[in-house]
């Protein structure tokens, strides 16, 4: 060790160093903005968010029952639309797509993966709301239903590439046809990886807000029709946050709260299971 | 692939079809060697209808695939068709004057485009050499039971809605700002003309925290998969030649990765260009171009955001959209490049997820 001159021993030194600090950084905002949210939205949170709906100014009480409904409604329309879509072109991709025409396609779901949300927004805004002639909670599903097309297709097509080939020529073999061997071999198999691109998908698009903006829109009401404007909590939030009341910054904390924490808790969800290897086939 | 399924056709062309009037059921199951014909038979009946079940199981999932390619064009023919108007009128003098005036419907983004490049890359100063030091530690330095933990840390910082990262912004970051951060810079790199005017928390500044702090998690994660493409015998070459630890992660990691590197920064560039709700929140909605980073901003996107729902005449609706044409044409070029610069490091391995 003593050949080692001191300034490299130095330049070392101070090389890791700062390599460690630059990770207790990166992690501190995460404590930061998961301490505040806690700390500033726990106090909030009371029966009545959960069940009732938002009061008008200078009333205090009220909840946001409608925004959490309205989310998990706009969820379920886009679900119906992301995973088969995403599933079916990630199944594309895997079993016939290994070719020019297969790459065209994960070209262009990784273009539509990085177009901005707000773009997605006015599209469907231009496509769904003006024809409509209303914002819409079918709108607003679409929109995130397609930004979570790209997220399921490239994952499904990962974990599909990841059963062994000999898997689907044993099954072939067989004389199973193709298409079974697809859907009863080689997708089950990789069953969990493609239910764990899912879910991360859903957690990912279900804090969304700058698509729900102009084609979910929010309501200060119940609505339960697919044709009508619909709370979102993401835009509950984001109107709150914005406002001049201390009343509703309060509120705005505590759905903050309740949002993050059931996306969080979806995602170390999936990672436990995935690492614990009760779904297999994801990483 | 393909070209297995027809195995079962080759089988029952010869005995088949000779047999199969009389074969049903019993009568030919009894002859001794015919009992075969039932199977064969059952199998050509087979193969008709799987050749038309493939088929039509290929067409779906083919159909699944175009509708990717239908939802991109249709995405760029309809930012095109709703912004007819406005690019009309201006031209390529909306992207060049900086006059934003919804009232005398007079429309120039320079200044929105401007706040766009200039958050985007002041995200990119602080987020780069963060990001590389943290995917460093976790491929090469910490211990292999804490990889896990950081990386699901660094996930988690990902799946933070933008929306909280804004509110965040407001309640948190700006304050603090305000009373701690622009003091302390206008003293000592005020004379940079950076970091001068006065201090209201929330702007240009606010917003490039903001968003470096969101672009953080998919430059470490991309860069992480990178590194880990490097092969192992790399680093044991420059050990052998008696390099420290540092000049092992310089020589051999960062080196060889470079291009990967490169590509996920320039997908955190252009995420942080499309990253709407937080910018908007923080960044002031001003529509000025000012040389200090304190003055409030405008992005392209944020731009949107604020008013598109608002807008009431054609010609600003069609201004704005021709506001998203332009995001949607920049985030295209951007996110192009990175995924050159990825491929062509991390070719050759299984497809991985980007997102």
């Amino acid at each position: 060790m003593h050949n080692i001159s001191f300034r490299r021993r130095f330049v070392n030194f101070l090389g890791i160093g700062a390599i460690v600090g630059a990770t207790l950084v990166v992690l501190m905002p995460l404590f930061l903005i998961m301490g505040t949210v806690i700390y500033r939205g726990i106090g909030s949170i009371t029966w009545a968010f959960f069940t009732r709906i938002p009061q008008p100014v200078g009333e205090t009480g009220g909840g946001m029952a409608n925004a959490i409904v309205g989310t998990a409604m706009i969820m379920g329309v886009a679900a119906l639309i992301g995973i088969p879509l995403g599933v079916g072109s990630g199944i594309y991709l895997a079993e016939y797509g290994r070719n020019a025409s297969g790459n065209i396609v994960r070209f262009t779901a990784d273009v539509l993966n990085g177009i901005p949300s707000i773009v997605i927004g006015i599209t469907v805004y231009a496509l769904v709301v003006l024809i409509q002639h209303h914002f819409s909670l079918l709108a607003g599903g679409i929109a995130l239903g397609i930004m979570m097309i790209p997220t399921v297709c490239r994952t499904t097509e990962e974990v599909l590439l990841m059963v062994p080939q000999s898997v689907r020529e044993a099954a072939l073999g067989l004389g199973i046809p193709q298409w079974r061997t697809t859907l009863s071999v080689v997708v089950p198999s990789a069953a969990s990886g493609i239910i764990t691109s899912i879910m991360l998908a859903c957690a990912r698009v279900a804090g969304e807000t700058a698509p729900l903006l102009f084609t979910a829109f929010g309501n200060q009401f119940w609505n339960l029709k697919l044709n009508q404007p619909t709370a979102a909590l993401p835009l509950q939030i984001f109107a709150y946050a914005i406002s001049p009341y201390e009343e509703w910054h309060r509120m705005a904390w505590a759905g903050a709260l309740v949002l993050i924490l059931s996306i969080m808790a979806t995602v170390i969800l999936v990672r436990f299971a995935t690492s614990r290897g009760m779904l297999k086939g994801a990483h | 692939m393909r070209a297995q399924i027809k195995l079962p056709v080759k089988q029952d062309s010869a005995p088949a079809g000779a047999e199969s009037p009389s074969s049903n059921g019993t009568g030919a199951a009894a002859d001794k060697p015919l009992s075969l014909v039932p199977a064969a038979f059952k199998i050509k009946f087979q193969t008709k209808n799987n050749a038309f079940a493939d088929g039509t199981f290929r067409t779906l999932v083919i159909l699944c695939a175009l509708s990717v390619m239908v939802i991109v064009g249709l995405i760029a023919f309809e930012l095109v068709r709703q912004s007819h108007l406005s690019m009309a009128k201006f031209g390529f003098k909306f992207l060049s004057t900086s006059i934003w005036d919804p009232v005398a419907e007079n429309f120039g983004a320079l200044p929105a485009i401007y706040g766009t490049l200039v958050s985007s890359l002041l995200a990119l100063v602080l987020a780069v050499p963060l990001s590389l030091g943290t995917a460093l530690f976790i491929t090469e330095i910490c211990p292999r039971r804490l990889r896990g933990i950081l990386s699901l840390l660094v996930e988690l910082l990902a799946a933070i809605p933008s929306v909280i990262y804004g509110l965040w912004g407001i309640f948190f970051l700006a304050p603090l700002l305000r009373t701690e951060g622009q003091p302390f810079l206008a003293r000592y790199f005020g004379w940079t003309g950076l970091f001068e005017g006065p201090k209201y928390g929330i702007g240009m500044l606010a917003a490039g925290i903001i968003l470096a702090i969101m672009i953080l998690p998919i430059i470490t994660s991309i860069s992480r998969e990178v590194m880990l493409a490097v092969p192992r015998q790399q680093r044991e070459a420059a050990l052998a030649l008696g390099a420290t630890r540092w000049e092992v992660l310089r020589i051999a990691v960062l080196r060889n990765a470079r291009a990967g590197i490169f590509g996920a920064i320039i997908l955190g560039l252009g995420r942080a260009i499309g990253e709407t709700m937080a910018v908007t929140m923080v960044i002031g909605n001003r529509p000025e171009i000012a040389r200090s980073l304190f003055a409030p901003g405008y992005t392209l996107a944020s731009m949107i955001a604020n008013e598109f729902s608002e807008a009431t005449s054609d010609m600003h609706l069609s201004a704005l959209v021709e506001v998203g044409l332009v995001l949607f044409a920049i985030t295209l070029i951007v996110n192009a490049i990175a995924q050159f610069m990825i491929w062509s490091i991390t070719r050759g391995m299984p497809a991985r997820n980007i997102a």
